[in-house]
């Protein structure tokens, strides 16, 4: 990887080969995080971990640099967002991290194949975002609706299968990664501003929209449209009641009759397929995706719009089964994903790391200017793949973190109603 | 012939059964017996529930979703029958040496060396808005507009199974044209048949079983198909495959059962009914 100067990059191996005093230093500083690397275990060498997640994060990079790092190995299976609840029910005995979504989370927790974690283990816990802690921002903003992390986050003990209201020293999952979700467009193939979800459905793009087919976040993106066009007005988004599942699901099905939709999608690749090739100018799309057309050379924005962000969070969670060694090494793996480096390698592809500060050791002032504080940029901003993403004096679609995850107006979520909704959604999906 | 002792009959057919017990009866047993269990979010357990059969059977959109399916199979029956009668015919009757019928016959397979979804996805580019076959047409000035329906259409999904199954109806047909008699021919023609009535009073009733072996595999692998209709479909057209997708991406495992339950006696019914106009056994 050819990225930032900063002595932060120093490898461990760096800092052995330059004198074990200088390391020892190190080791003993990172106690106080001073980005210089934690001298990690030792008994865990080529100890192996089976970790599955969404493609968002099992990135071969972060498994490179975890064997470099920790010694272990890491085995990644990439798969959609609703098999990885599938594998956490169906084989529990498969994996031993799941690194999945929070309202992934709240549906399979209760199957007792996952383990919480002990807080008092984890390193930088002071470090994670307050949106994972009480849920909130900043000490006065206000929660979001739908399933918002830190519902979900906080469990009574080694054994529960439920959920604890306030904060305690198990935790269900440790908070990785987080983003606020918008449509993507293709500004060259449209024309004119866009500043509202109603666009989703405007007929000027009739046989060029997309909406993704995960029942969970794909209703989310469909209230926010028909909320946007003042036709149902919800108590709440993330918790529908059956009529305004049923009023939603009218709207859209009406639309898919009218021909509004080109393709339904449901992985990354899908998205970024259907984007690319002009098949679709508007569609939900998650922050990568963006990137990857964008890096294709076309025009591509993650287009901020009035009526407020649809969030998302993910983190990494237990394997009940896991224990011993594999137990200590997947601390040592969780404690090592908060220290900063893969922080950084999620922050420099538009997402935002749970734990900011550790990441911010990992990159550049410029890039963190742009990723986080929403500056125009210095120099032109490179992708951790090496690909360049945008020209010197780029700013963010959306602005500064506080400006996006700040206009957050609902979490994916699972509600009461979610047998129904489901129905309800293969019913809109057939239609 | 010599009398066999019971003990080895026993063990001549142990070894198909073992493998249709292991791989066929354990499977939909268990299948079936999933079918009549609850459910809830995150899991599913053992019960006794019609509810699954119910909310299948009671549901307008599981109808909707047969007759597309049905759809989709009636029209891929029709095309890969024109087209894989088409080609047995020439390759039985046009081509007179083996060699060259062996040779024609490998080239229809060339196809078949790439795995299904390759072939399946190289369609999307071809046709797309943007594609090549829309900017052809285009830059000849054949249309202004691209073809919308060229994609992520009835169309598309139909044009894949043909593509991906017409060999199946070939091989069965070609293979029942190779034994008929050819003085059969000969002699229909002798009396004064000409070409169309020597095609439907001769080699027709002749070909029967591999029309109907062939229109079995086409049929049956149709009405199970899920990822042809998904990519083809843009993920917008349902068929009881995708139905059934569906329901265990959602976790909903026994409602998938009871789908596929009542798609295996639909399909066996479709097959007993192909196999009632052709007796089979007496043909082959």
């Amino acid at each position: 990887m050819k990225n930032p100067t900063t002595p932060t990059s120093l490898s461990r191996r760096d800092l052995l080969k330059r004198g074990s005093a200088v390391a020892l230093g190190a080791a003993v500083g990172s106690q106080a995080i001073t980005g210089f690397p934690t001298i990690w275990a030792q008994n865990i060498k080529n100890v192996t971990l089976r970790q599955f997640g969404t493609g968002v994060s099992n990135i071969n990079a972060v498994a490179k640099k975890a064997k470099e790092d920790l010694g272990i190995n890491l085995e990644l299976t990439a798969l959609d967002t609703d098999a990885t609840a599938q594998r956490v029910v169906t084989q529990p005995k498969s994996f031993d991290i799941a690194d999945i979504e929070y309202f992934t989370l709240k549906k399979v927790w209760p199957s007792g194949n996952m383990q919480p974690m002990d807080i008092s283990k984890l390193k930088y816990f002071d470090k994670i975002a307050g949106t994972f802690k009480d849920g909130k921002l900043t000490p006065s903003s206000t929660i979001a609706q739908g399933t918002a992390p830190h519902t979900v986050s906080f469990t009574d003990g080694p054994n529960s299968k439920s959920f604890s209201k306030s904060m305690t020293n198990w935790y269900t999952m440790v908070p990785t990664i987080y983003n606020a979700d918008t449509l993507g467009i293709r500004p060259d193939l449209i024309g004119r501003p866009i500043n509202s979800w109603t666009e989703l459905l405007n007929p000027e793009f009739k046989g060029k929209a997309s909406i993704l087919n995960i029942s969970s976040i794909g209703i989310m993106d469909a209230a926010m449209v028909c909320e946007a066009m003042g036709e149902v007005q919800y108590g709440d988004k993330g918790n529908m009641t059956r009529e305004e599942i049923d009023k939603t699901m009218a709207i859209f099905t009406e639309a898919k009759k009218a021909g509004q939709f080109r393709a339904f999608w449901k992985t990354f690749d899908e998205s970024v397929n259907l984007m690319a090739s002009g098949e679709v100018v508007i569609q939900s799309m998650w922050s990568p995706a963006i990137t990857k057309v964008r890096s294709m050379g076309l025009p591509c924005i993650y287009q901020p719009l009035k009526e407020g962000y649809r969030s998302w969070g993910g983190g990494l969670g237990l394997a009940r089964n896991l224990s011993g060694l594999e137990l200590d090494a997947a601390y040592e793996y969780i404690n090592w994903y908060l220290s900063g480096w893969v922080g950084g390698l999620l922050m420099r592809q538009g997402y935002y790391s749970a734990a900011p500060e550790t990441s911010k050791l990992h990159m550049s002032d410029d890039e963190w200017g742009f990723w986080y504080e929403g500056k125009a940029a210095k120099n032109d901003i490179i992708d951790p793949f090496g690909n360049k993403m945008e020209p010197a004096g780029a700013v963010r679609d959306g602005g500064s973190f506080l400006e996006r995850m700040g206009n957050v107006k609902c979490w994916n979520s699972v509600m009461d109603e979610n047998r129904y909704m489901v129905r309800k959604w293969n019913e809109f999906i057939a239609a | 012939m010599d009398h066999k002792s019971p003990l080895s009959t026993l063990l001549q057919i142990s070894p198909i059964s073992l493998i249709l017990g292991f791989f066929l009866v354990l499977p939909i047993g268990t299948i079936l017996i999933v079918s009549f269990w609850d459910y809830n979010d995150f899991s599913f357990f053992p019960d006794f529930v019609w509810t699954n059969y119910s909310d299948a059977l009671g549901s307008n959109v599981t109808y909707k979703t047969y007759l597309n399916t049905f759809w989709y199979a009636g029209l891929t029956w029709l095309f890969t029958f024109l087209i894989g009668f088409t080609v047995a015919y020439f390759l039985a009757f046009h081509i007179h040496t083996t060699r060259w019928q062996i040779v024609l016959f490998l080239i229809c397979t060339i196809p078949f060396w790439t795995s299904n979804i390759i072939r399946m996805i190289s369609w999307i580019p071809f046709l797309g808005r943007n594609g090549v076959f829309n900017t052809m047409l285009q830059s000849i000035g054949l249309i202004d507009e691209p073809l919308e329906f060229l994609l992520f259409s009835d169309f598309s999904i139909v044009l894949a199974f043909v593509h991906l199954y017409a060999l199946f109806m070939v091989v069965p047909i070609f293979n029942s044209m190779m034994r008929i008699d050819r003085s059969l021919i000969e002699a229909a023609i002798d009396g004064g048949a000409h070409g169309w009535q020597m095609l439907t009073n001769v080699v027709i009733p002749l070909c029967k079983p591999g029309i109907a072996i062939g229109s079995i595999f086409v049929v049956t692998l149709v009405m199970g198909d899920y990822i042809t209709v998904r990519l083809m479909g843009g993920g917008q057209r349902a068929s009881v495959g995708v139905m059934m997708w569906n329901e265990i991406s959602l976790l909903l495992y026994p409602a998938a059962a009871a789908h596929a339950v009542v798609l295996l006696a639909v399909v066996l019914i479709m097959v007993s009914l192909i196999v009632r106009v052709v007796d089979l056994k007496k043909e082959l």
